[in-house]
């Protein structure tokens, strides 16, 4: 399975701040960003109206990355602290 | 040092850990409070969430970046998270150095730094009870183009 998780507004405006996705819906993270897509009628244009920044196992990516059992994929808006 | 934490941290407490060795010749500390005004809308009280994990990563890396460069001796950076209230104490970054010049760079790229990658977010309550995220600021971006190495 792999983690997915939902960080500030973004977690606030889908509801939800953790989800498990079988590794065979997201074999990497484009294909987990579609699912996702997918996931609820309203995550699409929640997802995909705004810069949502990812990180793959607590590390910021920017390409798409190949997945594996285990791993930990973050989702968040521009951040904001300091 | 580096921790994220809720509770409150103490300016002597940290300047006197900065100061341990008799080598420091130059010590720069930077404080960030909670403003009771943020894009000229009252801010009541404000919370922070992060990303527990990926931001004590973020902060060690950053942290790393700033030795590498710089001669730093002794080095904290402290952010607190969870409900802050106005003029509370957000975040610390001190910087024990041989001289100004390092402490004052360091210092200030790890702030740079900070703002931009490290996984926190604020959510502001006003005045009138309504609450809001913080938008991240081109400012902050810009900030970090001074650090790239030419």
């Amino acid at each position: 399975m792999i983690k997915v998780l939902f960080f500030a507004k973004l977690s606030e405006q889908l509801g939800c701040r953790e989800l498990q996705v079988e590794v065979t819906a997201a074999e990497d993270t484009d294909q987990l960003f579609k699912y996702l897509i997918g996931h609820k009628a309203e995550w699409s244009n929640i997802l995909t109206s705004q810069l949502c920044l990812k990180a793959v196992n607590q590390a910021m990516v920017n390409d798409n990355v190949l997945l594996k059992d285990g791993d930990e994929v973050a989702y968040f808006p521009p951040v904001t602290g300091g | 040092m580096i921790s994220v934490q809720e509770q409150d941290f103490n300016q002597q407490e940290e300047y006197d850990r900065l100061k341990c060795k008799t080598s420091v010749g130059a010590i720069v500390t930077f404080t960030g409070l909670v403003r009771d005004i943020n894009n000229g809308q009252s801010v009541s009280d404000l919370s922070l969430e992060h990303y527990p994990g990926m931001t004590e990563k973020c902060l060690v890396d950053i942290v790393e970046k700033a030795k590498r460069r710089w001669n730093v001796i002794e080095s904290t950076v402290i952010h607190r998270v969870g409900q802050l209230a106005i003029s509370d104490q957000i975040v610390f970054v001190g910087i024990a150095s041989q001289h100004r010049g390092d402490a004052f760079a360091a210092c200030e790229f790890i702030m740079d730094y900070l703002k931009t990658q490290a996984p926190f977010w604020k959510k502001e309550t006003m005045s009138d009870g309504q609450t809001q995220w913080v938008d991240a600021r081109e400012v902050d971006q810009d900030a970090l183009s001074k650090w790239v190495e030419k």
